[in-house]
């Protein structure tokens, strides 16, 4: 009698599904949006006093209210989309890499250095000024962000140490390091940078953001083709899903690990490179601002497919500029469109859950006791 | 043996709380004890901020746009919201002629919250952060039809740009009627033999060491040697406009080094704390602390932004030029106090401020006036020195008096 009660009987059970088709899986997602709104509704109604439709009236215009504001989107989600980039191999590969903020803020630290001490150093050059500068800042961006990216990925390689807490630990040793640069360089009031458009990328026509943002764009490609059907992106993802087959089948683990992180780097270089060179024109410890982070979770949503990143990038993106337009046309506590944007968040999450797992109820648990 | 260890625990618990209660009725008794018979509390301010008045109609189409560094959390910030939310009010301007931006950090952003706001349709667009100023100036050259209004800026008089425009108020003024204040208190210490005439030494917790924090001590401390011709000072910088923790330690520092009186020019509660726990009085900056620190507040100065962003707005919709550089003094209403803790400040401290105030007005008393304070031993000298006296803020909007007066010690340099 004794012995049988210690077998431990629970109430219900998580059982993975079989793939559900694509169509019944695209309305159980827009069925988990349509539900987030309305909860989201009853909140705002409830806090704020405002109608529901109004502030999702203001949430969408935020984002396509205007020609300004639809290119504000797509720099802001390109930017996403490519520090996004710079964390997917290594996720593929379970590398937990949380030090996307640093890699890339260090590498926009080597491009601005370049500006900042090149700069007019080749004024001489003339017209042909872009043609040394702007590969020099790459490379240098590229060299900083790989350098971040790889001494994690060394001691993970050689001594099996913590990738995350040290990519972690890294991404504040960039932080600062870019704190000291400014208090040592600039002497005005509250240390910001004056921006040096004039040493940055060029533009195209009168569109200052659009070379960048179709850089993101064939990056987003090429990311995509390595991971999915190159054989360095296979061995990515057979060390990812197992370190003793990767071993058996002949995987140089170690290699994959550094190549890998040194790929993220580089793509963490370019990310650092279009946001200092061709839109800030300077650097704080802000710059970045978070993006490092939120890109965990877009490449987590996207389940590491650079392709559907660009719609997880959009809807973080679309949530944020909505909750900014909120804040501004209710005069509300900007805290409020933060509270929508987890709710939403929440319920895509949710979903996402239960399209993969289903529960499984004990249906002979009461006989049993 | 579980059993008893459950008790056992139990009773412990118990314990605990009967000695929590017990300990808490001993601190009511002795706070009683302590409770002074009388608190006279605030008075009214001798240098209130004065109504704004509508005296001008706002033009079809007007819209006026606001950017913030963060929201009404930070005491900076809050000093300028309410500045807007005031002249809102009084103007009745409708939630169609103004947009408020919050939390616009110091880089690429500013810049395009301000083509956003442009694109909204605002005639006129204010942004309140120093780091602010070179994506408005980026926005004022891309967009010339469109007004751009700076605060705590210095380059409008050097870009030339038409449309772009600096301000600052001559908070100078506020600091030396609150000094005035810090001055008297003294005075009763050293008449009360608490202290000798020597022993009166201040404390200053400063942010970074230049001109505006610099002009800043300076004329407290011009202020307090007005009433109080021995007092000397310290200053110890942070290398931080927020930083509670920084703030507190400096504070403590000072007090550690007998400063018998401390004010501070950095936004956190960390030296006003520190002063309340060590029972020191405190000037305050930016708003009163007298909620926090009710028994060493003794009064607090900060700059009123209403006359300016009514100015502007004037200005737009009167189709007249806005000042490129724009200082607004006591006259305007942009400098003014709180009220004074009676419980804290020398009697007769009131009386004092309200004659400075009127001889400030008058154009009688001048703050830096050069025979009033020596700079290594001489008479400063200065090209901004005209009349007897440095003119400042006069040219450009922001401060530029930063000269090392003899009295005053830097303990320690930190620039930004």
């Amino acid at each position: 009698m004794a012995r049988e009660k210690k077998v431990h009987n629970p109430l219900f059970h998580v059982v993975k599904r079989e793939p559900l088709p694509f169509l019944p899986a695209l309305g159980i997602r827009a069925a988990a949006v349509v539900a987030a709104l309305i909860v989201s509704a009853l909140v705002i109604t409830v806090l704020s006093q405002q109608n529901p439709l109004e502030v999702y009236k203001s949430m969408f215009e935020g984002s396509f209210g205007s020609s300004v504001r639809i290119w504000n989107l797509a720099l802001n989600l390109a930017m996403l989309l490519c520090v996004s980039l710079v964390v997917t191999p290594a996720f593929k590969m379970k590398f937990w890499n949380i030090g996307a903020e640093g890699q890339v803020l260090i590498s926009g630290l080597a491009t601005v250095a370049c500006m900042f001490f090149l700069g007019d150093q080749f004024a001489f050059l003339g017209d042909k000024k872009p043609y040394v500068l702007i590969p020099i800042m790459l490379g240098a961006s590229i060299l900083a962000g790989i350098l971040w990216a790889v001494l994690p990925a060394i001691a993970k390689a050689l001594w099996n140490t913590n990738e995350t807490l040290f990519t972690l630990m890294m991404n504040y040793i960039a932080i600062q390091l870019v704190a000291y640069f400014l208090k040592k360089y600039v002497k005005s009031g509250s240390g910001v940078l004056e921006p040096m458009p004039q040493h940055g990328l060029p533009v195209i026509g009168d569109m200052d953001y659009l070379l960048s943002i179709l850089i993101v764009l064939a990056l987003t490609v090429i990311v995509y083709v390595y991971l999915k059907h190159s054989k360095q992106g296979y061995e990515i993802s057979v060390v990812g899903e197992s370190v003793n087959t990767a071993k058996y089948i002949g995987i140089n683990v170690k290699k994959v690990i550094i190549r890998t992180l040194a790929i993220s780097g580089a793509i963490a270089g370019v990310a650092g490179f279009l946001l200092v060179g061709g839109i800030n024109h300077t650097i704080s410890t802000t710059t970045v601002g978070g993006r490092g982070f939120t890109a965990i979770m877009v490449s987590w949503l996207a389940k590491f497919n650079p392709l559907t990143m660009i719609i997880t990038s959009f809807l973080i993106v679309f949530m944020e500029r909505g909750a900014e337009q909120i804040s501004s046309d209710f005069n509300v506590d900007p805290s409020i469109s933060d509270i929508l944007t987890g709710i939403i968040l929440f319920f895509i999450i949710g979903c996402e859950f239960f399209l993969q797992y289903k529960i499984v109820f004990n249906k002979n648990r009461k006989e049993e006791v | 043996m579980k059993k008893f260890a459950k008790v056992l625990a139990l009773c412990l618990a118990l314990v605990m709380v009967i000695g929590c209660f017990a300990a808490c009725g001993k601190d009511k008794d002795t706070g009683k004890k302590d409770e002074k018979p009388e608190i006279l509390g605030m008075s009214d301010s001798p240098l209130d901020a004065p109504e704004v008045k509508k005296d001008f109609e706002i033009k079809e189409g007007f819209k006026i746009g606001f950017i913030c560094l963060h929201d009404e959390n930070s005491t900076y910030d809050k000093n300028f919201l309410d500045g807007a939310n005031a002249v809102i009010e009084a103007l009745g301007l409708t939630k169609d002629q103004y947009i408020i931006k919050k939390n616009i950090p110091e880089g690429n952003e500013c810049y395009e919250a301000a083509k956003d706001l442009v694109d909204q349709g605002c005639t006129i667009i204010f942004a309140n952060s120093f780091g602010h100023e070179d994506f408005m100036i980026k926005a004022a050259k891309e967009f010339t039809d469109v007004e751009f209004c700076h605060a705590t800026g210095c380059k409008a008089a050097t870009e030339n740009l038409p449309n772009y425009h600096n301000a600052f108020a001559s908070i100078y003024e506020g600091r030396y009627l609150a000094g005035i204040a810090a001055g008297m208190k003294l005075n009763e210490m050293i008449e009360a033999g608490d202290i000798t005439a020597e022993e009166a030494k201040m404390g200053y917790v400063g942010a970074f060491t230049y001109a505006e924090v610099i002009s800043g001590y300076t004329s407290f401390y011009l202020g307090a040697k007005s009433v109080c011709p021995s007092v000397t000072m310290d200053v110890q910088f942070t290398g931080s406009w927020y930083d509670p923790t920084l703030e507190k330690n400096a504070a403590e520092a000072l007090i550690a080094k007998d400063c018998v009186l401390i004010s501070q020019h950095a936004d956190s509660m960390g030296a006003p704390g520190a002063c309340e726990a060590a029972g020191i009085p405190n000037v305050s900056y930016n708003g009163s602390t007298y909620e926090a620190c009710p028994s060493t507040f003794i009064v607090s100065s900060r700059i009123n932004w209403a006359p300016y962003f009514n100015y502007i707005i004037k200005c737009v919709n009167t189709d007249e030029a806005i000042a490129t550089d724009w200082c607004g003094g006591i006259a305007e209403g942009s400098v003014v106090l709180t009220g004074i803790n009676q419980d804290v400040a020398a009697e007769g401290t009131v009386d004092a401020i309200a004659k400075a105030v009127a001889e400030l007005k008058a154009g009688t008393l001048k703050v830096f006036n050069t025979a009033n304070f020596t700079v290594d031993g001489k008479v400063l000298e200065d090209d901004l020195v005209v009349d007897g006296y440095y003119n400042e803020s006069g040219i450009v909007s922001a401060p530029s008096f930063s000269f090392n007066v003899d009295g005053i010690t830097r303990l320690n340099e930190n620039f930004g």
